[in-house]
């Protein structure tokens, strides 16, 4: 049985409880982007300065409300990204899916260990990998994954 | 003063038996949905096993015993609600089927562009989007009343809302707040302005003496699945001469009396509304379990409820004086059992997720009702809701679990 330590790890209760980059970007030029969770009502918005010339995310904010778990996963994420190339984030994003068991573009199988070895090669998940409890709590994955959401929406917006 | 031998009653629910992470199972979501007693597991599964057979179709005998069986369940509902005739008990798949029902039959019949319908804060979305989806279609106007900061329907403003209205949809008991609206008052006043009136009595039925005849109404839906009962069973019950005068709902078998190349006729009340093969063990479920809360007595039901959810909120408001919050009427007399509440710096999710550790079940999240959550200001909360099987016990460990919840996250 999987208990409350692996879900709620200190980091996350961290981040939770003091949240990183959290404020708004002048719009533009940073562009704002909102991600909700209908069925709990969370909420993330981000506000993404990307650079066109270099194609780094030069300044990111969060705001929103939500559970600990959503709020600590946009916090995490914004402190992961800033100062990365797009490109960079792109990957961070397919790492951390990786991380929550979501293989896109795959109907069948939970993917195997190789998968998630394949997409973490080379990445830096760091504080990241505190979420992976969440796993093993699957009603909660939407809630680790919405501020990855919202940011893969964001990035595609702006590029 | 003890009104139910709840730990005796415990004994017929074989899931409260079961554990969860090692703690005994505490069910406090009965608002979403109860638990089932061995009673009515043990009426389904006898049909299953001696008498199944299709109903009012085989003159065999085990065919007769099923219709027998069917017809027998509608007659124990009817009289549970006090209707005045079978005639006007409909089986549904569920509530929301059923209020579906007189969306779709009674208001396309009578309602053209620019009707008035007139609904309430407090509403389920299945109070609610059938009639924004007839809204959209037809031009109907949908309008509000609105909620005091009390948990209570603002009724000051009534009779300029039912101006020129032709229905009322008002739920007899909130599911969020545990309201209860004056629904004979409402109905009157529907009334007064030639208006009908659609009780949602999804959470009033289970947990009151009902009678459908004294609220006056004319549709009245509910549940079995939040009494008691299986999933997949309903019932609307409706005044007869509204119901002879609606068209039909679904078509199929059942519900005709007469099919021809050129058309068909329907069938006489109430299976007119009854089409396709019917959920016939799932209403022998539904007889069986409005048996048992008859042999319980739903004034007990009722003065047990009150007196756990008054030791709930009691204990409650003690317990976290400054960092608790509780949407709904304090005063018992008042409400039922859905006690909905929220910490200042908690969210509802991570507070349940705490609780399920326990083994403790509460709803946390929006509860169906987002208009009223929006006029909360709150995008969730956490529910706790008590029914026959409950006791001072099993609030003891929600609050004890809630102490640990707040220690966890607020340090
Ligand atoms: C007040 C109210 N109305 C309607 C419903 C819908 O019931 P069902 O899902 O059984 O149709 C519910 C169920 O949560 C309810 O609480």
């Amino acid at each position: 049985m999987p208990g409350l330590e692996d879900l709620y790890r200190e980091i996350i209760l961290d981040h939770y409880r003091s949240p990183r980059n959290r404020g708004e970007l002048p719009v533009p030029p940073a562009h704002k982007v909102e991600g909700f969770n209908p069925l709990c009502g969370d909420e993330v918005v981000l506000y993404l300065d990307v650079d066109p010339d270099t194609d780094t995310v030069r300044d990111v904010k969060i705001a929103g409300q939500g559970c600990s778990i959503s709020q600590a996963s946009t916090s995490m994420m914004s402190a992961a990204v800033k100062g990365k190339s797009v490109a960079e984030a792109r990957q961070l994003i397919r790492a951390f899916k990786a991380l929550m068991s979501i293989h896109e573009h795959k109907l069948e199988g939970e993917g195997d260990g190789a998968d998630l070895q394949a997409e973490l090669e080379g990445v830096r998940l760091g504080d990241l990998e505190a979420l992976q409890g969440v796993v093993k709590f699957p009603v909660r994955i939407k809630c680790a994954t919405l501020a990855w959401n919202t940011l893969q929406q964001g990035l595609d917006e702006t590029g | 003063m003890t009104y139910l031998d709840v730990a005796r009653i415990k004994e017929d629910f074989p899931i409260l038996r079961r554990e969860v992470h090692g703690h005994r199972l505490v069910y406090l979501d009965s608002a979403s949905s109860s638990q089932k007693p061995i009673a009515v597991l043990d009426a389904m599964d006898q049909m299953y096993r001696t008498s199944y057979a299709n109903v009012h179709r085989g003159v065999y005998t085990i065919a007769e015993e099923a219709t027998a069986a069917y017809e027998n369940a509608r007659t124990k509902v009817a009289r549970f609600v006090n209707a005045p005739s079978t005639a006007e008990l409909v089986f549904t798949r569920n509530a929301t089927e059923a209020i579906n029902l007189v969306a779709y039959t009674w208001a396309r019949a009578n309602l053209r562009e620019g009707d008035a319908i007139v609904l309430t804060h407090l509403e389920h979305h299945a109070n609610v989007v059938p009639w924004h989806m007839l809204a959209a279609e037809r031009g109907v106007e949908v309008r509000w009343i609105p909620m005091t900061p009390d948990y209570e329907l603002d009724l000051s403003n009534l009779d300029a809302l039912l101006d020129g209205a032709k229905l009322l949809g008002v739920s007899a008991m909130s599911n969020v707040l545990g309201t209860m609206p004056p629904v004979r008052q409402l109905v009157d006043a529907a009334h007064a302005v030639g208006a009908l009136a659609l009780v949602d009595a999804c959470q009033y039925v289970p947990h009151n003496v009902t009678d459908v005849q004294a609220w006056d109404a004319d549709f009245v839906a509910f549940s079995a699945h939040k009494l008691l009962g299986p999933t997949g069973i309903g019932a609307l019950w409706g005044r007869e001469a509204l119901l002879d005068a609606m068209p039909p709902f679904l078509g199929g078998g059942e519900m005709i009396r007469d099919v021809r190349l050129d058309g068909f006729t329907p069938n006489e009340l109430p299976w007119k509304f009854e089409a396709g093969t019917q959920p016939i063990a799932e209403a022998v479920g539904f007889g069986a379990a409005v048996d048992y809360l008859s042999a319980l007595g739903m004034d007990a039901v009722r003065a047990h409820e009150k007196q756990l959810t008054a030791y709930a909120l009691n204990a409650l408001l003690e317990r976290f004086p400054r960092t608790l919050h509780i949407y709904g009427p304090l005063d018992v007399e008042r409400r039922g059992g859905a006690v909905s509440f929220l910490f200042d710096e908690i969210h509802a999710h991570d507070v349940s997720q705490v609780l399920d550790e326990d083994g403790v079940c509460v709803r946390a999240g929006h509860h169906c009702a987002k208009p009223l959550m929006r006029v909360l200001g709150v995008p969730a909360t956490t529910r706790a809701s008590f029914y026959v099987y409950n006791d001072e016990t099993d609030v003891d460990v929600l609050v004890e679990s809630l102490a640990k919840a707040e220690k966890f996250f607020l340090g």
